[in-house]
């Protein structure tokens, strides 16, 4: 599962940015932070015309030793991060992808409430309990 | 290394090897796979190997390399003598050896050779050698056995022969290949489906696959021999994950010995045998087998012209590695691991730069880059562990450990020996000493760092540079670290990433401390002590480093350290009292500042001062209140409860998000009026922050967003004249709410602009306050209005209108007065009760003392102050001025001419209004004021004479055409110049009356003379009235006088109808005579006479009259003429007879025709002015009356009887010098015989009807 889950606005941004073990947070703010660089490099690098029908998922957008950080942009640019840990090799492809389309499907929940501000930094109870329910369980 | 295929040949020429081995590999086979694989074109290569029994494999070895795919027997013989002598023996030997070994693949060649032949002359063509062999050895083989002829001559049978040879050899070469590949793959699958019975090992699978992938990369299948390295890669890695997993294979222990060496990758080798020996000898450690499976596969994607997936692949591996041993527990010395991936991560750089030229290496930076950063990070922790990053030398443990370090690496490879750039010299070096880390640190730093930004990738690049500052403040050099931090600072604001931003400030806190910039320092310490990130006592830390400094003594200069403000308070809201935020000269203005102060501790502040920019508007310099109001409703404060709400967002957070979300319109309506009459001329839409709006945004963190870099230029305090300022404040962390009290000495406009806070030394500066907060300060010119308290005011009756002064900046002292001029017209009437209202945030009362004279009413106003409002209420009358007006000027008792009444009918209502204009002197102003008052006449009266033979009757119709109901009483009609002979007698009621609004009222006078009844009577009408909810008051009642003048000669015009002569009645069809007398009444007076269109004639005045006989129900036929003029004398009693003859068209009693007689105006007289129907009329002439001629339908149906032609009205009409015609007033000319009937028999006896019985 999953150590730090981050959704960051189009502007680059943070909305939301959670990660277990709390004392490493600001670790993963950096990490998740450089992996924007890859994430752009992605997204160019999918031709213009080919934007309408681009995967969402990125894949791994680089691994460092300790981690592996995954990618997702949705189409109006919100960017989802997963860092994963590179011991936890249990985890497959096709889970980091489930994982984002749940995060998706939850973000638009977020988005679809019309109390919320489209660019505030996201408070949403439901959206953090799905979080952490992706989230390794810091024991 | 090269393996070909092994062919073990027996007694071979020599002279034959070295063309064979070459041409051999020159043609392509198809080569057809098993397990559905594609088939491949594949050069078969061979290596000749003379027949040694022991060569030949034993059971069960499956060796690859060391297989003889295919035997070959070569032999020259041609005797059959020899060949049954020896060779068969021979073969057979060979023979019974390769079936005793398992060996089906082999092949005879007999070389012919002509010159032998020769020779043996007595060889029997029909039983050759290559025959007898054929027949010995290759039952049902026979193409095993290949006849080669003379290969080394030139001849073409000889070619031939020799590339028949080689296909064949091919062939079956390829099918032993096959056969024997089948066989191999077959039982390497069953060795690794054994993998996990016990003592099964991995290294064997590894050397036995591994011979696999030998196979095929000497048949130039590099992707066969990657997959089977892929595979026993990912074969490991499952046991790994396994062993993690607690499934544990035995093999595995052997890699779980503790690292000894760690002398990183070596890929410029093709197979490092060292290493393929340990593994063969089960001996290898982790970091080797996977050194060695890299190398290999490294060799396998270089010749497969992929390198940047070896650079991606080594990343991978190392990550990987690091990762294994952990998940192993392996032992590995600290910082051995850091070393082998330094080195590993060099050394495949050096590999790929090895095969790549300049530029493809720069165009794949992307690939390259990440082993670039891997290599700085791991030297870098290096460093750190053996104390190279550090001000001082390294310890003597520190030194223990590089040595440790070093010895791991072992000897520096063979190959590298020579070369100056080798891994293992850098990393020795580097470790070496601190000047040496520093060099190769600093060196693989920005290599990394100039690949990322040649590839855009900043944020790493920062990354990066980030920690190049961390070593530089760990080297002491704070100089150095400030750009990076300040670099990584900047874009971290502008993203608006909290954690970095707090983070990496606090980094550059201490930066700014060591270098002593003190205000950065200071700005720094504010926006720390204001985050939230940090904890409470940090926060406290950074707010003492303030207070600490504010406390030191002044600068010699006395100068402040300016700070920027949004770091240590934040603008919420401001409120203005009054909210309007528009005041007079002088009135107090209040401002309450809303600061969140973000501080964790209360702050003591010395003074707050705002800025204020002064500007003199035409608003405030016009003086008008409702200008200034007007504009205070553009205003961005215009809310309606002047509070001005500063954009939220904590500057930490929000700064991001504001460098990249654009602020919002902020659009103004515009009206510009032309300044003398207040129309509109033009009007639009303003934009008030495009110079935000149209702002360049580009790449670099925007001026406004505060950053702990140098300070922009703006925080310069700016000294204004004015200022909002308050004095020794404790703000307390969170909201605190501060009243300034603004200054208001001048009018015009006044702006904020900077907000300045004091402690001690440090001062903090927001250098623009936005939203624009504004507010205004006008003077006032004194006013005076008179307003009615109703809607309108009625003339006639005493109502109440309110003096209103606006006193503006003048103050009205003691015995200051108003002086108005009386008119008569309207008189004021005080009462003695009058009071004055001052009013003001409270209501004063005070008397109002009225003295009056005969032109001027003096009323003596309280005292009151500026900018106050004075109210009182008098009571008016207007009196109705007798009608009709006089067009005259009444002059004012000052002397001014302008005070005239004047009248126009009331728009809708038709009532006749009257303005009456005050004159009033004021104190404040030497010119008088005119104030113009409207007054509504609320009766309109009309007058008319009635006659009834010989009396006569003035009946006045009085309508209410107001909207008031009133009472009437005593309508009294009296003559101007009163006449002993006339007397007026009133036919009203004597109670009041009731007229209600739009109602008339009508009153009745008989008139009863002695005398000749004068001509005209002037009279005037008056009568009492008072609005209905008043007590019908014979004082309060108002007169209303209206003035007529009465006509009273008149034409009573008498028609008789005369039966033909002898007989008694008339009668239908005969002709009657019509004999109309007009006679003139009375004698016109003198004046009245002027006026009178009247000829003389032979010394006699005379009036002309048309008369004219029309009947229009055809009851009558009017015979021979129908219409004349006749002059009248002007005597009284003058009497006029005409004669007519008329037809009755029916028998009964039938009316009389309709006489009309008019007013003849001969052609030379002057087109006159219509006569005022009021004014006198003298007239001679006797007409028949009854309609005016005008009436067109009458005209035709007098035509159309026959009669005669009229006076033509149609010529009149034409502008031509015609007689006209014009009718009388009504009554002027009395009727006698209207409704009047005549009996008409039918004819009698004159007509039998004849009636015929049969």
């Amino acid at each position: 599962m999953a150590v730090c889950i981050a959704v960051i606005a189009k502007e680059n941004y943070p909305l939301y940015i959670r990660s277990v073990p709390v004392q490493n947070e600001l670790k993963f703010h950096y990490t998740v932070h450089t992996s924007l660089d890859v994430v752009e490099e992605k997204i160019s690098a999918v031709g213009k015309a080919m934007a309408d029908q681009r995967e969402l998922y990125l894949g791994l957008l680089y691994p460092t030793e300790d981690y592996k950080v995954y990618g997702y942009v949705t189409n109006s640019k919100v960017k989802f991060v997963i860092v994963a840990d590179s011991s936890n090799t249990s985890l497959r492809d096709n889970e980091i992808r489930s994982m984002f389309r749940k995060l998706h499907n939850s973000f638009t929940d977020v988005m679809c409430n019309p109390f919320y501000n489209p660019g505030d930094t996201i408070q949403s109870k439901a959206f953090d309990s799905m979080v952490s329910a992706m989230m390794v369980q810091a024991s | 290394m090269q393996w070909p295929l092994q062919i073990i040949y027996f007694s071979l020429f020599t002279s034959l090897y070295t063309s064979l081995a070459q041409q051999l590999p020159r043609e392509s086979m198809e080569w057809r796979r098993s397990y559905g694989r594609a088939p491949k074109m594949i050069h078969l290569e061979a290596n000749f190997v003379q027949f040694k029994e022991e060569l030949l494999p034993k059971d069960g070895n499956r060796a690859l390399l060391t297989f003889p795919f295919l035997h070959i027997y070569w032999t020259d013989c041609c005797d059959t003598e020899m060949y049954k002598a020896s060779v068969k023996d021979d073969m057979l030997r060979w023979q019974s050896t390769l079936r005793l070994h398992g060996s089906v693949d082999w092949l005879i060649v007999v070389v012919e050779s002509e010159a032998k032949k020769k020779n043996k002359t007595n060889i029997l063509p029909r039983t050759s050698i290559v025959d007898k062999i054929r027949n010995d050895f290759c039952n049902k083989q026979s193409d095993r056995c290949v006849v080669l002829s003379d290969p080394l001559k030139e001849s073409s049978r000889s070619q031939d022969s020799w590339s028949a040879f080689l296909t064949k050899l091919r062939t079956l070469l390829l099918m032993s290949f096959t056969k024997n590949l089948g066989r191999f793959e077959d039982d390497m699958r069953t060795l690794r489906e054994k993998r996990t019975e016990p003592g099964w090992s991995f290294c064997d699978y590894f050397m036995v696959q591994e011979e696999l992938a030998f196979v095929f990369e000497m048949l130039q299948q590099f992707e066969d021999a990657l997959v089977q390295y892929d595979e026993l890669d990912a074969l490991f890695t499952q046991y790994v994950l396994n062993f993690g997993a607690g499934d544990g294979a035995n093999w595995l222990g052997s890699f779980c010995t503790p690292v000894k060496r760690w002398s990183g990758l070596l890929l410029r080798r093709p197979i490092d045998m060292e290493k393929r020996e340990l593994i063969q000898r089960g001996e290898a450690s982790l970091l080797d087998l996977r050194s060695y499976l890299f190398s290999r596969q490294c060799t396998l994607l270089i010749f497969l012209q992929r390198p940047w997936e070896v650079t991606q692949r080594a990343l991978e591996l190392l990550h990987n590695c690091v990762q294994e041993l952990r998940l192993l527990e392996v032992y590995v010395v600290q910082g051995a691991l850091d070393c082998w991936v330094f080195l590993s991560c060099l050394e495949v750089l050096h590999r790929i730069e090895g095969c790549c030229d300049r530029a493809q290496l720069e165009a794949n930076c992307s690939h390259t880059v990440g082993l670039w950063t891997y290599a700085t990070e791991k030297l870098k922790s290096l460093g750190y562990l053996c104390g190279l990053v550090a001000e001082k030398v390294p310890t003597s443990e520190d030194l223990n450990r590089t040595v440790d370090l070093l010895a791991g690496l072992g000897e520096e490879r063979p190959e590298t020996v020579n070369s100056l750039q080798s891994p293992y010299k850098k990393l020795n070096e580097a470790l070496s000493s601190v000047e040496a880390f520093e060099k190769h640190y600093l060196e693989l730093s920005h290599a990394a760092m100039e690949m990322y930004r040649a590839i855009g990738r900043m944020r790493s690049a920062r990354l990066i540079g980030k920690s190049l500052a961390e070593f530089y403040m760990k080297k002491g050099d704070p100089e150095r670290a400030e750009g990076f931090l300040d670099d990584s600072l900047r874009s971290y604001v502008a993203e608006g990433w909290s954690l970095q931003v707090t983070h990496t400030r606090k980094q550059m806190a201490e930066c700014q401390k060591l270098l002593q910039q003190t205000e950065d320092y200071l700005q720094t310490s504010a926006l720390l002590a204001g985050d939230a990130n940090l904890t409470v006592e940090e926060r406290k830390h950074f707010c003492q480093e303030i207070l600490t400094f504010a406390s030191q003594p002044p600068a010699p200069s006395g100068e402040h350290t300016n700070t920027l403000m949004a770091a240590f308070a934040q603008l919420r809201q401001m409120q203005f009292s009054p909210p309007g935020a528009v005041v007079h000269v002088g009135a107090a203005l209040q401002l309450e500042l809303r600061v969140r102060c973000l501080m964790p501790v209360a702050m003591q502040v010395e003074q707050l001062a705002a800025t204020l920019h002064f500007s003199l508007e035409q608003g405030g310099a016009r003086g008008r209140a409702g200008s200034a109001q007007r504009r205070a409703g553009h205003g961005p404060q215009g809310q309606g409860d002047g509070v001005v709400l500063f954009p939220q967002g904590s500057p930490l957070a929000g700064a991001g998000m504001g460098a990249s979300l654009l602020p919002a319109l902020e659009l103004y309506e515009m009206q510009d009026r032309s300044p003398s009459d207040s129309s509109l001329t033009s009007t639009g839409v303003v934009c008030k922050n495009m110079h935000l709006l149209l702002r360049r945004h580009d790449s670099s963190a925007s001026l406004d967003t505060p950053t702990a870099g140098a300070l922009p230029a703006a925080v310069a305090v700016d000294d204004g004249a004015q200022m909002l300022r308050a004095r020794d404040i404790t703000l307390q962390p969170g909201d605190n709410s501060i009243l300034f009290t603004a200054p208001t000495g001048e009018p015009g406009s006044y702006t904020l602009r900077q907000l300045c806070g004091s402690v001690g030394r440090v001062q903090f500066v927001q250098s623009h306050i936005y939203p624009v907060v504004q507010y205004e300060v006008y003077s006032q010119e004194p006013q005076l209005t008179i307003e009615p308290l109703s809607d309108n005011l009625l003339a006639g009756i005493p109502q109440k209108v309110t003096f209103t002064i606006a006193t503006g900046h003048y103050s009205v002292k003691k015995g200051d007065a108003l002086q108005l001029s009386n008119t008569d017209s309207m008189p004021i009437l005080h009462s003695s009760c009058c009071s004055a209202t001052v009013l003001s945030k409270r209501m004063g009362e005070s008397a109002l003392s009225i003295q009056s004279s005969e032109k001027v009413t003096s009323i003596s106003l309280p005292p009151t102050p500026p900018y106050h409002t004075l109210e009182f209420q008098l009571e008016v009358l207007c009196h109705i001025p007798p009608t009709p007006f006089k067009p005259d000027i009444e002059r004012l008792t000052n002397g001014e001419v302008r005070h005239r009444p004047k009248n126009h009918s009331h728009a809708d209502s038709g009532m006749i209004n009257i303005d009456q204009k005050v004159s009033i002197d004021c104190p404040w102003s030497i010119y008088s004021t005119l104030i113009a008052l409207t007054f509504y006449v609320p009766f309109k009266a009309r007058h008319s004479i009635l006659s009834a033979g010989k009396r006569k009757y003035i009946q006045v119709c009085l309508q209410n055409v107001s909207d008031t109901n009133f009472h009437l009483a005593d309508p009294v009609l009296t003559e101007r110049q009163p006449t002993v002979s006339m007397e007026l007698l009133s036919l009203n009621v004597k109670t009041q009356q009731p007229v209600c609004s739009q109602q008339s009222v009508f009153c009745l006078w008989e008139m009863r003379w002695a005398k000749p009844l004068p001509l005209c009577l002037h009279c005037a009408f008056s009568a009492s009235f008072a609005p209905v909810s008043f007590q019908l008051d014979r004082v309060s009642v108002s007169i209303r006088k209206t003035q007529k003048t009465l006509f009273f000669f008149f034409f009573p015009l008498k028609a008789e109808i005369s039966p033909p002569s002898g007989d008694q009645h008339c009668r239908t069809g005969a002709l009657c005579g019509l004999e109309v007398s007009i006679t003139r009444q009375a004698e016109p007076s003198e004046t009245e006479g002027e006026e009178e269109e009247s000829t003389e004639i032979e010394g006699l005045r005379t009036t002309k009259l048309m008369y004219e006989v029309v009947d229009n129900s055809s009851n009558w036929a009017v015979c021979g003429k129908s219409s004349g003029v006749v002059s009248m004398p002007v005597a009284a009693s003058a009497t006029h007879r005409v004669q007519m003859e008329v037809m009755p068209l029916f028998a009964g009693h039938l009316p009389f025709p309709n006489i009309k007689v008019f007013k003849y105006l001969p052609h030379n007289a002057v087109p006159a002015i219509q006569p005022d129907t009021d004014s006198c009329l003298e007239n001679d002439t006797i007409s028949l009356l009854d309609k005016g001629l005008d009436d067109q339908g009458d005209t035709a149906s007098i035509r159309s009887r026959g009669s005669v032609h009229s006076v033509g009205s149609g010529e009149q009409q034409r502008g031509l010098p015609m007689p006209r015609l014009e009718p009388f007033s009504p009554g002027q000319v009395f009727y006698w015989s209207q409704g009047r009937q005549v009996l008409v028999l039918p004819v009698t006896d004159d007509h039998v009807m004849e009636v015929n019985v049969t």
